[in-house]
């Protein structure tokens, strides 16, 4: 789970890590009242799920607090569309209102879980301020890493080793050192898979401030936090991904025209590659699934038919755990109650009780193509998108 | 066969949980010798009247000679399961649970650093050997035909499909292994390729990657420098958007490495056959053990 930066750094001070003074604004009066508490000198930075913010004008500094008003004005409420954001952007209902930090050097230091070593690494590097694998790529001796054990949590020597890769002063040694520390306990009291400050900057006074901080959350604990669980801003998530997620099922958007819902995650992505194999392009990941009832597979449907972009529905099942006549009761109900007006619907089934699934279809009277072949299925759906693209045009 | 087989002697962790009642049915069904079961404070009662229950792994192994387990614990306790069946002497664990925190397996991980003992999954189908009737997972039987072809997989439908198309194709199998979607499974491609290539009884393996993680860049140079036997791969979701959680936690582009893209490359250099039509694997291993004999 992804959360703000406003969130991150609010952890971080909890953690003792230093962050520029400032607040979460909601409104341009609540921004300008922050901004009048620091000063009136201030960053204003949007709040949404992606980076790239900088450069698409979704930072900007203020010289008074009339201008920091009028700024929050002019972000809030809007959609910022960044490079990670795709074009449609993503929305702006919070900004970031910070003391500006007069910055000496820019650093990075992250940590994350190796999963080929199987332990959390520390990463720390004098290049700070931008894409770490673009630093990784051109510079790969300017990066150290430094994995964590368990048992000893991060020892000293390796904070120093971590530092004098960021080229710190000696006294400045003893304040990363310290960050380090409380970096690693967030990571691991709040099972974070990331927790990335870039920059980590050198003020012209000396002292140490996370200036920008990503903290992502592991999906799978956040049942056992509660605190962070509360974080979630659905604002940031595609909609019809949200509803999936409330019934437990994975669902991503994509830009196609070929709706598909299979069980499994791997041969949900395969699905997608053949589509795109042959020529076609998928409207969305789906995974039903594995313990599924026929409430969620009717739920799952109805969001897949709910993506305007979809021209045709390829229904892909496996059936091990999952039982095709299930899945077939789920597709049936909810095309009944979508009524006539749906695009058609392509199913090729395997495995558990296929025949009573084949026949309830039959029964059903509601008109599904079955294809049991991988390749012709794949094919009729790909065919089906593209005369429903010239019947567009 | 590698891992499970004739000598299997297998016990059910969590086995009165009502999955578990299912699955472990289906195993002995398909002639899985299930010797016991463990599940806290019901030690004593016997599992469907016939399957003598333990209230740790512990005592299960000392009563009835379990050399292997299989999970099916809640995601809360599954972690604290697996070190209880490697604490136990268990060789090879099975951990089928899903949605267990990532710094949770970091810490059996490290448990479990020089016990002699294999972990397969956690968030997976397990493992079968049809030549020796014996299934440690949650698989749908019918569909494995006893044979010659080794098939490593990380996700379990996608293995259960390409299992299908090799049966269809008159291909056997000598042991299918799901390492499952997480990010840190117990055990890699190359840990099983190394069992494969041992393996008097397997003569090629299949390997059904994804997206997410270095795995298959591991698996490439370790083809390239000790396995002698055929390998026919798949890579799943050249098409998935990066930094989107495709389902299985493991399988989210992090970074340019994490690309279906880079890990085809890696396996084709390394001389491994990568098929990119999902349809066609079936047909690939056909041929690759074809052009072997000639």
């Amino acid at each position: 789970m992804k959360i703000h930066e406003y969130q991150a750094k609010k952890l971080l001070a909890q953690y003792s890590v230093p962050v520029p003074k400032g607040d979460v604004a909601r409104t341009p009066e609540e921004a300008r009242k922050v901004a009048e508490k620091l000063g009136g000198q201030v960053v204003i930075k949007s709040q949404i799920h992606a980076g790239g913010r900088g450069n698409a004008g979704g930072i900007r500094k203020a010289k008074t607090t009339d201008e920091a008003e009028e700024i929050a004005k002019t972000l809030l409420g809007k959609k910022l569309i960044t490079h990670q954001t795709g074009p449609e952007g993503l929305p702006v209902n919070a900004v970031l209102v910070e003391e500006i930090i007069k910055v000496e050097r820019e650093l990075y230091l992250s940590i994350l879980l190796d999963t080929s070593a199987k332990l959390p690494l520390m990463i720390a590097s004098e290049e700070g301020g931008m894409d770490i694998e673009e630093v990784a790529a051109k510079n790969p001796d300017k990066i150290v890493k430094e994995h964590i054990n368990l048992v000893t949590g991060i020892l000293p020597f390796q904070t120093r080793k971590l530092s004098y890769g960021m080229n710190l002063k000696l006294e400045q040694i003893r304040l990363a050192a310290g960050i380090m520390a409380n970096i690693y306990n967030l990571f691991m009291e709040k099972d974070c898979s990331l927790v990335e400050i870039n920059p980590l900057v050198v003020s012209t006074d000396g002292k140490l401030f996370a200036l920008d901080a990503k903290v992502n959350i592991d999906d799978n604990a956040l049942p056992y936090h509660e605190d962070i669980s509360q974080l979630r801003d659905i604002s940031q998530e595609e909609p019809l991904a949200v509803e999936a997620s409330k019934i437990g099922v994975n669902y991503v958007k994509l830009n196609g025209n070929i709706g598909c819902m299979v069980n499994g995650a791997g041969l949900a992505m395969a699905t997608m590659d053949f589509i795109k194999y042959e020529g076609g392009e998928p409207a969305n990941f789906l995974d039903i699934g594995g313990g599924i009832t026929q409430e969620r597979v009717k739920n799952a449907f109805s969001i897949l038919l709910s993506d305007a972009n979809v021209k045709v529905v390829w229904v892909n099942i496996f059936g091990g755990i999952v039982r095709c006549d299930l899945v077939a009761r789920g597709i049936i109900e909810a095309v009944k109650e979508k009524g006539m007006n749906i695009p058609p619907i392509l199913l090729r089934m395997h495995g558990t009780n296929v025949e009573e699934a084949v026949q309830l279809v039959r029964e059903s009277g509601v008109n599904i193509i079955f294809e049991p072949d991988f390749t012709q299925a794949v094919r009729k759906a790909v065919a089906i998108a593209k005369a429903c693209e010239k019947e567009d045009l | 066969m590698i891992l499970v087989n004739e000598n299997t002697r297998l016990v059910v962790q969590g086995i009165t949980g009502g999955e578990a009642t299912f699955h472990t049915e289906r195993c002995i069904e398909y002639g899985t010798e299930v010797v016991a079961g463990v599940t806290p404070g019901k030690g004593g009662i016997k599992w469907e009247g016939k399957i003598p229950v333990f209230n740790t792994v512990e005592k299960a192994v000392k009563e009835t000679g379990a050399n292997t387990s299989i999970i099916f614990v809640p995601a809360a306790f599954a972690s604290d399961a697996i070190m209880e069946a490697a604490d136990a002497g268990i060789k090879v664990i099975v951990c089928i649970t899903e949605f267990i925190p990532a710094l949770q397996e970091v810490k059996w991980h490290q448990y479990i650093r020089g016990k002699n003992c294999r972990i397969i999954g956690p968030n997976c189908p397990g493992i079968i050997s049809p030549p020796a009737k014996c299934k440690v997972g949650i698989m749908p039987s019918y569909i494995f035909m006893p044979g010659n072809v080794g098939l490593i997989s990380r996700s379990g439908t996608l293995s259960y499909e390409f299992t299908y198309q090799l049966t269809k194709q008159g291909i056997g199998q000598s042991t299918c292994v799901g390492l499952g979607g997480d990010p840190l499974p117990g055990s890699s491609f190359v840990d099983l390729l190394e069992l494969f290539q041992a393996d008097p009884e397997t003569s090629a393996v299949t390997l059904i990657g994804e997206i997410g993680g270095t795995y298959e860049q591991d698996a490439a140079k370790f083809i390239k420098s000790t396995i002698t036997k055929p390998v026919i791969a798949f890579v799943a979701g050249a098409t998935a958007p990066p930094g989107r959680r495709m389902g299985h936690a493991g399988a989210i582009i992090t970074g340019v490495a994490s690309k279906a893209s880079e890990k085809i490359k890696a396996l084709e250099t390394a001389g491994v056959t990568v098929v990119e039509n999902p349809a066609e694997i079936g047909l690939a291993v056909k041929q690759a053990l074809q052009a072997k004999k000639y």
